[in-house]
């Protein structure tokens, strides 16, 4: 009888990099092919993306937000990945994820309409293939691997594409959506932002996995990590695992290294649980800081750039917060309206107990 | 006319639907290959094709995830979850994802989505094969549960729950599935979502009742129409949620007397819904409280004491004389 080898996959992943910290590449193998003109709007859209993370959490301690949890620290991960996407490819964001869906066609007031609470904010304008942001750590993972399947179905070559975080990789549905993924062949990517904590708890309290990305070996399908901070890594994988997913080569599971700046959420205290040195060390590696080096090498960006960006990403907020304000309230006899496609009978008559 | 039992004529409910809407798609653990642990699904993925019939990996919450996001594609799935016992593991897609995508949405998404589930007690199956949930489902909003107790309605709910935009959560009883033969069109028919039946027209009191307990209540009906001459008037509601009150009133009116009779446990569950309504609508038309016969509150027993844990024509008839001399 022979014997059969078990060996079991413990060799230390690498993450790629294609930019240096000092904005030099260093991976000529792996730089995606982009213009200039490409290149300026990623830029454009990752200060956008800070400039209006900034605004919302003064938004948020203002009350004129809701729930809102911050991105400062990941838009590498957010505007990178969503760059590499085509319109027709679909977006199952986590509650975190917004900056995807709104780059991807959600309009912004929409996305402070979610924050506030209305349910408009999730009335997805045709054309745009996002969902609304998920809450349920993992459930977001299995309806992107259903929309990838209905991709298949339909043979259109699109991808289905969805975030959640190193806290979410640890949930049932994660490995169940990995694993159907892998058996059905679908062209989904999950994408792993691991930013080093599920709120408070450390990535060493998650798993016991030397990455997040051997996760895939147990599904049979590709796992890479990468350089979460480095916008260009990020669209290179994503393109790849796209190309994959369109090819018939089925699915892909990025770990993207990276760090959110802010805490969790507005409630949250971060110095509890992190150090200021920790912080310093991941400031030091900031994707907008190191991008920009690499475009201010090129003659693509300067500094005033960065201010003219700032102060349009502050009008258009205004603009959208104001628009989100004057919105409509939410009713309830249009909540329970929403309920059903047709209204039944025992809902018709609880209306009227709120008129 | 073709005589069928309940699970082929949900087999021929699928069969229509699968034939007429390129959309539906039919999945679960072992439903493709050997047409799924009762045979309901046998035959259709030869005629269909695996595309639109097959089988997944197990995992519960995983097949609920596929269906809500095939859903979002435009897709109408029908997804098996093979024991009722294991809805457990599906429920945040079933009770939160499926029933929430249109409000969470706006409108602009829905889930049309039929989750089907063999459950119901008698026949002495492992634990957590025979369950009644239906009441934890019929306190989700936005998804409407479903409980045939006869192969003519079996077919004409699913085929609506299949056209229904919403989900629905279609509970088929095991002691239903070969317990008898009716004749049921072969063509395509449908039987209203949220209408009651009166199955039994009476003038003396009225059981409200639904699946498998339909059967037992007609048993205890006849034995107290010949012993006593006491007229039942029975109503199968179908549909447990929402529940049919104008046909439960307009019988009450009739009988001023009730009683309700599930299999499940006795608290909170759609034996007390139908009598918190009953209390809204028609609490002068009655001349007794209404009853109800269930189980008891415990977790559903082993197989040993099974038959004397479920209610029985006894328990039914009990009752019945209670809300009589009151």
């Amino acid at each position: 009888m022979s014997k059969v080898p078990y060996e079991v996959y413990t060799e230390e992943v690498e993450a790629l990099s294609v930019l240096s910290p000092d904005g030099e590449i260093i991976n000529k193998d792996k730089l995606p092919k982009l213009t200039d003109d490409q290149l300026k709007e990623i830029m454009y859209r990752m200060v956008f993306t800070r400039t209006w993370d900034d605004r919302a959490v003064n938004l948020g301690r203002q009350g004129r937000l809701g729930f809102y949890a911050p991105v400062s620290g990941q838009e590498a991960t957010m505007i990178g990945s969503e760059y590499a996407l085509q319109k027709e490819d679909f977006i199952a964001p986590g509650y975190r994820d917004i900056p995807q869906i709104v780059w991807h066609g959600l309009p912004l007031y929409q996305a402070f309409l979610y924050s506030r609470g209305h349910q408009h904010g999730g009335q997805v304008p045709d054309g745009v293939n996002v969902l609304m942001p998920q809450i349920i750590i993992g459930a977001q993972i299995l309806h992107a691997m259903g929309i990838a399947m209905g991709f298949k179905l339909k043979k259109q070559k699109q991808v289905a594409i969805t975030y959640t975080g190193d806290g979410g990789s640890s949930e049932g549905d994660f490995y169940e959506g990995l694993n159907y993924a892998g058996v059905y062949k679908l062209p989904v990517i999950f994408f792993v932002q691991n930013n080093g904590y599920a709120i408070t708890t450390p990535f060493s309290k998650q798993t016991a996995a030397l990455s997040i990305a051997h996760k895939a070996v147990a599904a049979g399908i590709k796992g890479v990590k990468i350089d979460g901070m480095d916008v260009l890594a990020v669209i290179k994988a994503v393109q790849e695992a796209a190309e994959r997913g369109r090819n018939g080569e089925g699915a892909t599971l990025i770990e993207a290294v990276t760090y959110r700046f802010r805490p969790h959420s507005l409630s949250d205290d971060a110095s509890k649980y992190r150090s200021k040195e920790e912080e310093g060390e991941w400031n030091a590696k900031d994707p907008i800081a190191r991008f920009a080096k690499y475009l201010e090498k090129k003659g693509l960006w300067t500094e005033e750039d960065t201010a003219r960006v700032k102060e349009e990403a502050k009008a258009k907020v205004n603009e959208e917060i104001k628009k989100a304000e004057k919105t409509e309230k939410m009713t309830i006899s249009g909540l329970i309206d929403s309920m059903f496609e047709s209204t039944p009978k025992h809902l018709e008559e609880q209306k009227a107990d709120f008129k | 006319m073709a005589q069928m039992n309940m699970k082929e004529a949900i087999r021929d409910a699928l069969r229509v639907e699968l034939k007429r809407d390129p959309n539906v798609l039919l999945f679960g653990e072992d439903v493709g290959h050997v047409g799924g642990v009762f045979r309901a699904t046998e035959g259709l993925q030869k005629e269909f094709g695996e595309e639109r019939v097959f089988d997944t990996p197990l995992a519960e919450s995983a097949i609920g995830g596929l269906a809500v996001g095939l859903g979002v594609q435009g897709f109408r799935p029908v997804a098996e979850i093979q024991f009722v016992g294991f809805i457990f593991e599906a429920l945040d897609q079933m009770a939160i994802q499926a029933s929430r995508m249109r409000y969470r949405s706006g409108g602009r998404y829905n889930s049309p989505i039929v989750f089907r589930t063999p459950f119901g007690g008698g026949v002495k199956a492992a634990e957590l094969h025979t369950d009644s949930l239906e009441g934890l489902l019929a306190q989700t909003p936005g998804i409407k549960v479903v409980v045939p107790s006869n192969p003519y309605d079996a077919k004409g709910l699913m085929i609506a729950a299949i056209r229904d935009n919403d989900p629905v959560f279609f509970m088929e009883h095991l002691n239903l599935y070969h317990a008898f033969r009716a004749e049921v069109p072969e063509d395509d028919y449908t039987v209203e979502l949220g209408k009651a039946n009166v199955v039994r027209e009476g003038s003396d009191v009225t059981i409200i009742t639904y699946g498998l307990m339909v059967h037992t209540s007609v048993k205890a009906a006849d034995e107290l129409e010949k012993t006593k001459g006491i007229k039942v008037e029975i109503i199968d509601l179908r549909t447990v949620s929402p529940i049919d009150i104008d046909t439960i009133v307009a019988s009450i009116q009739k009988t001023n007397r009730a009683i309700v009779v599930q299999e499940a446990q006795k608290s909170s569950g759609v034996a007390a819904e139908v009598i918190a309504q009953i209390n809204e609508k028609a609490i002068l038309h009655l001349e007794a409280p209404v009853l109800r016969v269930a189980g008891p509150d415990t977790v559903y027993p082993f197989a040993q004491i099974e038959d004397t844990w479920l209610p029985t024509p006894t328990r039914i008839i009990d009752a019945v004389n209670k809300v009589l001399e009151f």
